[in-house]
């Protein structure tokens, strides 16, 4: 099993003065960039070390938050191309269907893999409902725009004999030719997060590597189901090595370290989810009938209850103790053998999967605590993944 | 209800009363609210009230995705039905697409009725002529939207399910054609001279989403305009004030005609 460490370089510092919405409506002057250069350095600091401890690197990027301040998804990985040399670095990813040149995607994860010698995979995202409003990208119309994107990525990135024409929907190149082709044959592994079995279904007919977010012991199952019963449909050499789990991970040398490391990062859960209401449900973002429901339940937005325990109760992420956590299957924690045997029986429910994602860092979690955190893991929970046989 | 066939487009309309013809275009939302002023026009006219494809359970062919195809499809469908001397009434972003109806062609055209359009963008690239109604809390935009919120706002959590789908499709149509650039077409302005025809703009005064200022600009723009302010109304004057509107819809016909 492969791991990847993730942060989301969380702006913690600014927190305390949020009201009501750490998103979106969030002002800059809250952000301090002194305050905010330190806090850049050391989580690039805690991914390079990642070299060293043979755990892969995970970005990501949001936009008018504080939640995450890596905005531009591709800048850490193109200082880690160059910081690393020997880890495999994923960008979870780009937000393609919000950005409005997929060609300078193309070049920009192109170059990414030159630089690192075929060490990218790429992800590309459709984003949540509250990425629409920094981006102003028509919620309506997403998902189109999302897959043309993919497409004349993909395009620009394996072919290699000159100009080609793009004249679709959203898009329009009349001379298509991407300097420098990727290193990669016929291009980096494709990625995309999904959060239903319908996204699954897309991902799989076209052999993307799957990443589950959020999702944990209720929701995991149908969606990694649908995955395997599409790809083998649509006759997809079908692996583990297509499905991803990310889990809230904290290590300890006692199980009470290793919980007290869960709990800060899981101020990532409590927070990121507290979006002023009227950026939940941007209109034809999601489908009528959920639309419909978030209408009447207003201000809940249709991502409402999307965080359930074990049985299948909605928990509040804003309240959520490592004990739901680690109910819920969001959260591995405790000492080596408990975040172990959790991810275990986790691993055994949801019928195997080939990546963790693994949340070493988040929220107010210290640099000190983080490279424990990830030292501990590495030397202790990383090579007893081999007796889950992928 | 009826579907009539225009080339791709299965259009959803419904007819009431009998006359001369008035068209119909409804806003982005609150669609179902209007049936209190269409009742009271078709005592005098034969309206047709068309759905936009799209919105509600109309369909809406691919690729069938902005204003100027509305602006067309209405232009089919009076030829279709074979309509003149149409009174044509555009509320809201029905307003918008009736103007750009009209500077196509008012060739069957006889009066044109704006209430709270959007669609012309007057101020510069930092004002906000339109209000982001997806930006606002819902309560905000509830409170710039009507007069008199609590009585014209219906409760979602009482309808029933088909209705409250529909609202959200409407919704989700309503971004479709009117995202980017927000609720306006850039070059509609320049071209406004060319709606040659009486026009008649009703605004109403508590109009918090564009304003009653925007709504007089737009009447200056317009080469034979007058303007209304219905007072006790938001956005909707129709739906809050549907008497004084249809008033007012009347006496601007019977002016122009003694005219």
């Amino acid at each position: 099993m492969k791991v990847w460490h993730f942060s989301e370089m969380a702006y913690h510092p600014a927190w305390p003065e949020v009201k009501d919405s750490y998103r979106v409506v969030i002002p800059n002057r809250l952000y301090d960039p002194k305050i905010g250069a330190d806090l850049y350095h050391r989580y690039l600091d805690e991914w390079a070390l990642c070299d060293e401890l043979g755990i892969n690197i995970m970005t990501n990027e949001h936009h008018a938050t504080a939640t995450c301040a890596d905005s531009v998804c591709t800048i850490p990985m193109a200082i880690l191309a160059r910081e690393t040399k020997k880890v495999r670095l994923l960008a979870l990813g780009m937000p393609i269907g919000n950005r409005n040149d997929p060609i300078r995607v193309a070049e920009e994860y192109s170059m990414l893999d030159v630089i690192s010698r075929g060490r990218i995979e790429m992800g590309f995202v459709k984003g949540v409902p509250f990425e629409i409003s920094p981006a102003n990208t028509n919620p309506a119309d997403l998902t189109e725009r999302f897959w043309e994107a993919h497409d004349l990525i993909l395009k620009a990135m394996t072919t290699h004999d000159g100009p080609f024409n793009w004249e679709g929907t959203h898009f329009h190149y009349r001379s298509v030719n991407v300097w420098p082709r990727p290193w990669q044959e016929p291009h980096p592994p494709v990625w995309m997060p999904v959060g239903s079995p319908g996204s699954a279904t897309e991902a799989a007919e076209r052999g993307m590597t799957i990443g589950v977010l959020n999702t944990g012991w209720v929701r995991t199952p149908p969606i990694f189901e649908a995955y395997r019963k599409r790809a083998a449909e649509a006759g997809r050499l079908m692996t583990p090595q297509r499905l991803a789990y990310m889990a809230l991970i904290g290590v300890g040398n006692t199980r009470e370290e290793g919980r007290r490391r869960a709990d800060q990062i899981l101020d990532y859960s409590r927070t990121s989810g507290i979006v002023a209401p009227q950026f939940m449900n941007p209109p034809g973002y999601a489908s009528v009938a959920q639309s419909a429901q978030a209408l009447r339940t207003s201000g809940a937005g249709f991502r409402a209850g999307r965080i359930q325990s074990r049985d299948g109760c909605a928990i509040d992420p804003r309240k959520m103790t490592v004990d739901d956590a680690i109910d819920a299957g969001l959260s591995f924690a405790g000492t080596p053998d408990d975040v172990f045997d959790q991810l275990r029986a986790f691993y055994d429910h949801v019928g195997g999967f080939g990546h963790l994602l693994m949340m070493g860092q988040g929220g107010l979690l210290s640099h000190e605590e983080t490279v424990a955190n990830l030292t501990l893991f590495s030397k202790v929970v990383l090579p007893r993944l081999e007796e889950l046989g992928v | 209800m009826e579907r009539i066939q225009i080339g791709d487009v299965s259009l959803e309309m419904r007819t009431a009363g009998e006359g001369p013809p008035l068209l119909f275009l409804h806003g982005g939302d609150y669609v179902a609210q209007n049936q209190g002023f269409l009742d009271r026009l078709a005592r005098r006219w034969q309206v047709l009230i068309p759905r936009h494809p799209g919105f509600g359970r109309s369909a809406r062919p691919d690729g069938f995705r902005s204003v100027h195809d509305l602006a067309y499809l209405y232009l089919d469908l009076i030829d279709r039905q074979r309509l003149g001397d149409v009174v044509l009434v555009g509320a809201s972003f029905g307003g918008w697409v009736a103007l750009e109806l009209c500077v196509r062609s008012v060739e069957r055209i006889g009066r044109l009725v704006l209430i709270d359009t959007l669609g012309v963008k007057f101020g510069g690239r930092e004002e906000q002529d339109i209000a982001d109604i997806y930006a606002l809390p819902t309560e905000e935009v509830l409170r710039r939207t009507f007069f008199n919120p609590a009585h014209a706002a219906p409760d979602y959590s009482i309808l029933d399910d088909d209705d409250v789908a529909s609202i959200a499709s409407d919704r989700a149509a309503t971004a479709l054609f009117g995202w980017r650039p927000y609720m306006h077409d850039p070059g509609l302005r320049r071209w406004l001279h060319r709606v040659r025809v009486p026009a008649l703009v009703i605004w109403g005064q508590s109009d918090g989403i564009v304003s009653p200022d925007y709504g007089e600009r737009l009447c200056r723009s317009l080469h034979d305009a007058r303007f209304e302010l219905i007072r006790e109304a938001g956005h909707y004057p129709q739906i809050e004030q549907p008497e004084a509107v249809a008033d007012a819809i009347e006496r601007f016909v019977r002016a122009e005609v003694e005219r």
